[in-house]
């Protein structure tokens, strides 16, 4: 310890505290902001990465709405739903009423016992034919799928609801959190009160088009197609065919029929970035924003050590004349830099802990995972330790005989 | 003296161009970011109709659940159902009112060859266009007569009206929405208040709707719901009429109170009707009824969102590290300098001759910073307009506003950073430094 000789360096700190004050500073609000900025990130990034379920890659959905008074809607879909599937790279499709992370979508509470009183379970509503679990890609883990039979024409205005459905698996936890999933397979839940509906099968995974929604694993498939007016079809390609697809199926629906509009076409990943926009500008933001800040730090760091060197210009002369090396001056600045980024990194932890609980408590964001401090003040040693290096080169570069020289 | 000092600045500023420019750099980036976030923050919060948005007030009547409240801190539902929205409109006993919602429908353009589109649609009242001041290029918004005839009219939105006759005065020209023949009666000059304050229901920042019908068409031309529909239970009545008598919530209204005693008025009758109502067996949530006015409703919805203002706090920290690098390597230009300053001083000038020089100096650096520090911030605006597809363009302009703040904000902020150094400076002592000379 003795030849890193940190007593005269303390004591040199100590007359000049100033600047070493402001750069301790500096470092502890710069980590106070890498260590918050990386937390959101990794938090953004969590959600961003979530599954939908669906075959995203692959899938993509066109809407179609009709408009002539002598629109046969029922007819049309039927019609659409036979010449998609006919098209070659096609896996599946179907008429759905809402897509998957679209952001727009339907949602009913589920009771597990008629007519309870409060708000029963919030969950999803996928309207779909028994070809939804194809399309979606999900896998049954538990029962049936629909068969052909269960699936009926819902009329707009309608409020009654079949009496089958297939939920996915957090629905079934959040349905009986007391037992496990598998629980829920024939058990009888209520919708609209009282309404009875059969859970016929289980599904892995699907989410909402919600994804902002804290329960956005919950879903149910309704056994229905629709007549709204408007119908949206999914479509699941063969991969590496949706490219391709996309063009076909709108040129497809509007030619066969030309008293309909045609919107809309989009792929689940466009709807995806679309949903998760948000995030991941703050992700984009937010590093731009640490690398420029770590690198206004550095520089600061470099500009102080700089004036430090030429001012002692002349004590580092006098101190190479009586006998010390050249590394030896590297590592004074190498030491006194560690002694001030300590401080700094010290201050940055408690600093870092604190804005957390403040923007946990305003914006309740996830605590910070806690070896993100001490990775952060080891990285801002880093960072100290070579934004010093080049001064002190240069400082050991000051021959012995410039001792003699007045300044 | 002034132009001395500068001059003396400039010398100095030449004299370190390495360092001075990483000074002009860091309180550049700290006013880039902070100017780029503040003004999303500011045009987020901003007024959408200054002139009397504290006379525009959006009603809020508890008609959920017994059982559950619509939120957990209490609020009642931020729309109102169908049966509560006109009924509120037929007594009018506000100075101007109008419900509202969205939705959708096909418009076909006329001529043969023309290509239908989906339009978006705002229903509204007569009072709409007067209450919020829409501009119009042509015509006008409908007489409240429309409202109780029933007619088929419609005001175009500029964009609308564009794309369908061409930019046109096309008032009094028919236009096929939803498979009826309807009038054209007015078409709006461009109109996007942001926040569009009216209906946040369905995101703050969209657009407004491409074409305006009358409210009361809904019900015969079974128009859909657009937005938010949130139910509480199911609807008892068959159709699209017991769908509309349903206790669903998907209508916003507003009410212009131009004086406090109407806004006592209107909360006296809103009391009432509630109670009327309560005694039909509806609305047995306790009395809960609310008449925020424009801000304060922006306010409770939360309309700045979270991101801006974490990005807002974290730049202005991003600016103070900015400026403790610019105060730090002040300290070592001015400290390095002492010579001169000790010269200076003997050869007699004062203190605070000095003190206005480096405060020249600091300003001159900051001023400098600041400019370019606008450059950063249009970087960054132009940034977060790539990074959101969907903002409209008005939240990532800077406007005379905000350039102002920013060079103020620059100008202080450097010579902030430069008190503690000049002060340093400042008491150099003349006999000290010129031993060593």
């Amino acid at each position: 310890m003795s030849n890193l000789e940190i007593g005269p360096i303390l004591r040199a700190l100590m007359r000049n505290k100033v600047g070493a004050i402001l750069i301790a500073i500096q470092i502890a609000f710069t980590m106070t902001i890498v260590v918050n900025a990386i937390s959101i990130i990794q938090e953004r990034e969590r959600l961003v990465a979530r599954e939908s379920g669906l075959d995203d890659a692959n899938t993509f959905f066109i809407d179609s709405s009709g408009f002539t008074e002598d629109f046969n809607e029922k007819v049309t879909v039927e019609e659409d739903l036979a010449n998609i599937r006919n098209l070659p790279g096609v896996v599946s499709a179907v008429q759905i009423n809402a897509i998957p992370v679209s952001g727009s979508g339907w949602s009913m509470n589920l009771q597990t016992t008629p007519n309870a009183e409060g708000d029963g379970t919030a969950v999803a509503v996928y309207m779909t034919d028994e070809n939804g679990l194809k399309t979606m890609d999900l896998e049954l883990i538990a029962g049936e799928n629909f068969s052909p039979a269960d699936v009926r024409w819902r009329a707009r205005a309608q409020s009654d609801w079949p009496d089958k459905t297939i939920i996915t698996k957090t629905m079934a936890d959040d349905l009986y959190p007391e037992e496990n999933w598998q629980y829920a397979l024939g058990k009888t839940v209520f919708i609209q009160d009282d309404e009875p509906m059969l859970i016929i099968g289980i599904v892995d995974k699907l989410q909402a088009p919600w994804v902002g929604w804290g329960s956005v694993e919950r879903s149910m498939l309704s056994p229905e197609y629709q007549l709204f007016g408007s119908a949206r079809y999914l479509i699941r390609a063969e991969h590496g065919f949706r490219d391709e697809l996309m063009p076909q199926v709108e040129e497809l629906l509007a030619q066969s029929n030309s008293g309909r509009i045609i919107r809309n076409l989009t792929s689940i990943e466009d709807a995806r970035k679309r949903s998760y926009q948000a995030h991941t500008a703050m992700v984009k933001m937010l590093s731009l924003i640490m690398v420029v800040l770590i690198l206004i730090t550095a520089l600061g760091i470099v500009g102080l050590a700089s004036f430090n060197v030429n001012r002692r210009k002349q004590q580092i002369g006098v101190r190479r004349a009586l006998g010390a090396t050249q590394g030896a001056i590297v590592r004074y600045f190498m030491v006194e830099n560690f002694l001030i980024s300590s401080s700094g990194v010290l201050l940055g932890a408690g600093l870092s802990v604190g804005l957390n609980v403040i923007l946990v408590d305003e914006f309740s964001l996830t605590p910070v995972d806690w070896y993100l401090i001490p990775t952060s003040m080891i990285a801002l040693w880093v960072v100290g330790q070579i934004a010093v290096f080049g001064p002190a080169q240069r400082a050991a570069s000051i021959p012995p005989a410039s001792a003699t020289r007045t300044v | 003296m002034l132009g001395y000092y500068l001059k003396l600045a400039s010398v100095s500023i030449r004299r370190n161009p390495v360092l001075t420019g990483l000074m002009i750099l860091a309180i550049a980036l700290g006013i880039g970011a902070c100017m780029t976030t503040i003004t999303v923050n500011y045009v987020m919060s901003s007024d959408p109709i200054p002139q009397k948005s504290d006379q525009l007030h959006y009603v809020q009547i508890d008609s959920w659940d017994p059982n559950s409240p619509f939120s957990d801190d209490g609020d009642p539902p931020d729309q109102l159902t169908w049966t509560d929205a006109t009924n509120l409109m037929r007594d009018k006993k506000a100075f101007r009112q109008s419900a509202i919602a969205s939705s959708n429908g096909v418009v076909i353009p006329p001529g043969d060859d023309s290509k239908p589109f989906m339009a978006t649609m705002r229903i509204t009242y007569a009072d709409f266009f007067p209450m919020f001041e829409l501009p119009f290029q042509f015509g006008s918004g409908w007489p409240s007569s429309t409202d109780e005839n029933r007619d088929y009219v419609v005001v175009l939105s500029r964009k609308t009206n564009d794309e369908v006759f061409g930019g046109e005065d096309s008032v009094g020209r028919t236009l096929n929405i939803v498979g009826k023949e309807f009038r054209v009666i007015g078409v709006l000059d461009e109109y996007f208040p942001v926040p569009r304050f009216y209906d946040l229901t369905t995101g703050p920042f969209n657009t407004p709707e491409d074409i305006y019908l009358p409210f009361v068409l809904k019900e015969e031309l079974e128009l859909n719901n657009n937005g938010n529909t949130n139910c509480w239970k199911a609807p008892e009545g068959e159709g699209f009429l017991g769908f509309l008598q349903s206790e669903c919530v998907n209508y916003q209204m507003w009410v212009e109170l131009p004086t406090d005693a109407d806004k006592q008025d209107y909360e006296d009758y809103l009391y009432n009707y509630v109670t009327e109502q309560k005694n039909l067996g509806r609305l047995e949530r306790p009395m809960n009824n609310r008449l925020p006015n424009v801000m304060e409703w922006l306010d409770d919805q939360e309309v700045v969102q979270d991101d801006a203002q974490i990005l807002l706090w974290l730049s202005f920290m991003f600016l103070g590290v900015c400026l403790l690098n610019t105060i730090g390597l002040l300290l070592a230009k001015f400290v390095s300098r002492s010579a001169e300053i000790g010269l200076r001083r003997a050869v007699g000038a004062s203190r605070s001759d000095l003190f206005i020089q480096h405060t020249v100096e600091t300003g001159l650096i900051g001023v400098i910073g600041g400019i370019l520090g606008l450059g950063f911030a249009l970087l960054g605006l132009e940034g977060i307009k790539m990074l959101y597809t969907d903002v409209p363009e008005q939240i990532v302009q800077l406007d005379i506003t905000m350039v102002i703040v920013a060079l103020v904000l620059a100008l202080t902020a450097s010579i902030a950073a430069g008190l503690y150094p000049t002060w340093k400076a400042c008491n150099i002592a003349p006999a000290s430094q010129l031993k060593s000379q």
